[in-house]
């Protein structure tokens, strides 16, 4: 069963569809018991940082989540505040990740958000699904020591990031077509 | 590097795909999912619908194929059309959108583009812009989906542009209505002024025949994405030909 966490009020629908359509059970929740009988938690990517964490604290799960040995897949603003804090709305994180999250500066030669299809780099595990994935983001991390697979915006970000069982990825694998598939299979599998 | 998008874009009319000549006489061309599902196959890089009753019927789009859409396609899509409320937004991201554009509720009330992006963020929030060049001005016009309601607002485009930008949206759709369904190419002088004051994401409409205005708006521009319809509903520019042939002659984009 894939635990998937309910932030509320945003919208699930893309990645439950995938899940969905990979063969996964599924189930949605904001309660801390229920996310203790999934194998695997998604963090989906909807949503702000400041109400995202606001609703992990009211629903005590950001103490969970940093805590729990579960493998925990987040997508955009679910890898975003695995970071130690992101200056979207100075909110701080679950300090997973070491380094903050920061907003592109944005240019007209380099708009923002950053939205559309960037080639990924993966290191290590993935490296076979290397190539374009669906990206919409106004924030971003610097490339770490943690960073698993890099893209470039004027710069190079870190596109996924991991430690230990916590990944995150600044894609979302869910809008990326078949190799987005492929790469959730792949988490989902593991 | 973020590639160039090619961006299909499906007119629905009481259900059904279609697209006229300057926006008139509307003829059907599909089914939405079957569509929909050929150009996630094709590698279109996201999809657009676009509910042109919803508007200028004062109808809210009708949201089941929203749904069907949904549950089939892994690749972004965008839903347009009447979409006048924060609780109209909710519903359509609920059903699975990636994102939701408005354009005469965005002219009609200014303020519901700021609303929407603090409520969902603006990478959901695009504002699409129909543009006409009359009396030596580029004009805003509202209500643009039927002959009978299109009017005229008393917005210029160059000041509209930099507006909904202020106002919090994530990406802007410009369709130069003078060229719309003409397939002379797009607007380049126009879009290249856009881009100028653009520091979103920003979509050429309006123009494309074939494969060199493609190319022409990307390299003349440097738009995020080309938006089209007929040319690829008929199949007159097959999308994959089209990726092809531009990425051969130095255009980024996804294969």
């Amino acid at each position: 069963m894939i635990g998937v966490v309910d932030y509320g009020g945003a919208n699930h629908a893309s990645v439950i569809n995938a899940v969905n359509n990979l063969g996964f059970e599924y189930f949605i929740s904001d309660n801390k018991k229920s996310l203790d009988d999934a194998e695997k938690i998604i963090l989906p990517g909807v949503g702000a940082a400041p109400n995202v964490m606001q609703q992990l604290q009211t629903k005590d799960l950001d103490a969970y989540l940093k805590l729990t040995e579960k493998p925990i897949l987040g997508i955009c603003i679910g890898m975003q505040i695995m970071y130690e804090a992101s200056s979207e709305g100075n909110t701080d994180g679950l300090s997973i990740f070491d380094g903050k999250v920061k907003k592109f500066e944005p240019r007209t030669d380099k708009p923002v958000p950053h939205m559309g299809w960037n080639e990924v780099r993966f290191n290590k595990t993935y490296s076979d699904l290397s190539g374009y994935y669906y990206f919409a983001n106004s924030y971003y991390a610097d490339v770490s020591e943690q960073t698993t697979a890099i893209s470039s915006y004027g710069d190079e970000f870190s596109a996924m990031t991991s430690i230990n069982n916590f990944t995150g990825v600044q894609f979302h694998p869910e809008k990326s077509g078949s190799l987005g598939y492929q790469f959730l299979q792949r988490f989902l599998s593991l | 590097m973020l590639t160039k998008r090619i961006i299909p874009c499906l007119d629905v009319k009481d259900g059904k795909v279609v697209k006229g000549v300057q926006f008139d006489n509307h003829e059907d061309v599909g089914e939405i999912n079957d569509l929909a599902n050929k150009y996630s196959k094709d590698n279109a890089d996201e999809l657009v619908f676009y509910d042109i009753s919803a508007s200028t019927k004062n109808e809210v789009v009708e949201t089941a194929w929203v749904k069907k859409v949904a549950d089939k396609i892994n690749i972004p899509f965008c839903v347009a059309g009447g979409i006048k409320s924060i609780r109209i937004a909710e519903a359509i991201l609920n059903l699975g959108a990636d994102k939701i554009s408005i354009n005469t509720p965005a002219i009609e009330n200014p303020e519901l583009i700021t609303e929407l992006a603090n409520e969902f963020g603006s990478q959901c929030v695009v504002v699409g812009i129909d543009s006409y060049f009359q009396d030596q001005q580029y004009n805003v016009y509202s209500r643009t989906g039927d002959a009978t309601t299109r009017t005229k607002s008393n917005k210029l485009t160059h000041s509209w542009i930099k507006e909904v930008q202020d106002r919090g949206a994530g990406e802007i759709v410009l369709n130069c209505m003078n060229q719309d369904g003409v397939r002379n190419g797009y607007d380049i002088k126009q879009l290249l002024d856009a881009r100028k004051i653009s520091r979103v994401p920003l979509i050429a409409s309006g123009g494309a025949g074939n494969m060199d205005h493609f190319y022409n708006v990307f390299k003349s521009c440097n738009v995020d994405g080309a938006l089209a319809a007929s040319v690829f509903h008929k199949n007159e520019v097959p999308i994959k030909l089209l990726k092809n042939n531009l990425l051969n002659r130095g255009i980024r984009v996804r294969i």
